[in-house]
């Protein structure tokens, strides 16, 4: 795991795509400071937090500072440092809106192995049978890799419920693996 | 019967060699296991997967000694399973060997305890000592509070635990599962994946044979089998967080 640096834009770590969409939401409410938006992701992501760049949550307030969709106020602390709150702009809540009322969804994308298959087959380099239990072997690692940190997590974990998506939807790419096992097994037989 | 430990230097429990199993004669000759070699780690978890008709459920009778074979060995704890007697069979298979079914195969007239406290019972346990045992492990399987119940009044997740627990009573030295999630829905299979998963982690060696991808994902390693032989192996590396990241959608 690399989730623990604290430099400003390590060149290693996860990044989370809508973290800017995500933390104006998470000041639609009220003002909060950057730890306190940190925890709140690190709830929800459990496990996965880990690998989330450390300072990517500070790095992109910032940025969203400068693009005006949030203000920032420092407050003085006795004995530490100053602590800066954010308060979401007006500009800051019409993103919200928009990212809210925005549908678009990460595609399944089958048609590179479908087309893989059907080329080998084709210019008889393989056995698609065969990279079909290839490629199922390396889904069944994955899916062995998330279920085993879904089945970390407590009952009623929010983060439990993000692995499930993940589970559901490798099972998915396995039924249709199977599928395909069966197609070219018919083929092979009838050849 | 004295089960003999592994041979000094190896922790092989389970081992097949050259394993082959035919039906029929002539044209009608059917290769259902076509001369496997396998060795099963004490402690591990095996997955074996394929299509009906691959002959995984052959290798797990043939394994198990369930079913003779037409060929080959089988080693358990060092000794030949193949060669033995029915009576010596019918001993190993009460107090070595496990076995858990799709269809549960709990005795419909027994309560949950007395369905798991009856191998015990028939490998010579005191009434007494079969009774706490079976006890502890409704608890170990979270049933704890249905011990008095009929396998009618469970429910099919529930019936499997039971089954496992009763697979487990006599300490065996590997547990064979065939399909034990085939007549489960998606919640009763959770809870089956959970109780496969603390047998794993308390060291239990179990080989499954499945076509639930959820199930063959408990295993430390996963076999393919195709037309009665092995076609891909893999070991399921369980630790990359950050395969599960990029996979739950944080980009790298």
């Amino acid at each position: 795991m690399s989730g623990g640096t604290s430099s400003k834009e390590p060149p290693h770590g996860f990044q989370l795509r809508v973290v800017q969409e995500v933390l104006l939401a998470l000041l639609a409410k009220e003002a909060a400071h950057g730890y306190q938006l940190r925890a709140l992701l690190q709830r929800a992501l459990g496990p996965l937090a880990e690998v989330l760049n450390a300072g990517h949550v500070y790095v992109t307030l910032n940025r969203l500072d400068k693009a005006g969709l949030v203000t920032s106020q420092r407050v003085g602390q006795a004995d530490r440092p100053d602590r800066k709150v954010y308060e979401l702009t007006a500009a800051g809540r019409e993103r919200v809106t928009e990212w809210l009322g925005d549908t678009s969804w990460p595609k399944p994308a089958p048609a590179e192995f479908h087309l893989k298959l059907v080329a080998a087959a084709e210019a008889g380099l393989g056995d698609p049978e065969r990279l079909v239990d290839t490629q199922r072997h390396a889904v069944l690692a994955e899916l062995a890799a998330v279920q085993r940190a879904a089945l970390a997590e407590p009952d009623g974990s929010a983060a439990g419920l993000l692995l499930e998506g993940v589970v559901l939807r490798l099972q998915a790419d396995l039924h249709w693996l199977e599928t395909c096992a069966r197609y070219w097994t018919v083929r092979k037989g009838s050849a | 019967m004295t089960i003999v430990d592994p041979l000094p230097g190896e922790d092989q429990v389970l081992r097949a060699h050259e394993l082959r199993k035919e039906y029929g004669t002539g044209t009608g000759l059917v290769r259902a296991v076509d001369g496997v070699d396998l060795a099963v780690t004490a402690g591990e978890t095996l997955a074996v997967m394929g299509a009906s008709g691959s002959g995984k459920s052959t290798l797990l009778h043939l394994l198990g000694g369930l079913e003779r074979p037409s060929g080959g060995e089988v080693w358990l704890a060092g000794r030949r399973v193949d060669t033995m007697t029915e009576k010596e069979l019918a001993l190993l298979r009460r107090k070595a060997i496990g076995f858990v079914f799709q269809a549960f195969h709990l005795m419909d007239e027994l309560t949950a305890v007395e369905n798991i406290e009856l191998p015990a019972l028939l490998a010579g346990d005191s009434p007494r000592a079969a009774r706490r045992g079976a006890g502890e492990l409704l608890e170990r399987v979270g049933l704890s509070d249905r011990a008095g119940h009929l396998p009618t009044e469970l429910s099919g997740g529930q019936r499997q635990r039971v089954a496992i627990a009763r697979a487990l009573i006599n300490q065996p030295l590997v547990v064979f599962a065939d399909e034990p999630t085939g007549n489960l829905d998606s919640a009763a299979t959770t809870e089956v994946l959970r109780l496969l998963d603390s047998l794993h982690t308390a060291g239990q060696t179990l080989v499954i044979v499945t076509h639930d991808s959820r199930i063959a994902a408990t295993a430390d390693r996963l076999i393919s089998m195709r037309d009665g032989g092995f076609v891909e192996e893999t070991r399921l590396r369980h630790g990359s967080g950050r395969m599960v990241g990029e996979l739950a959608g944080l980009e790298g």
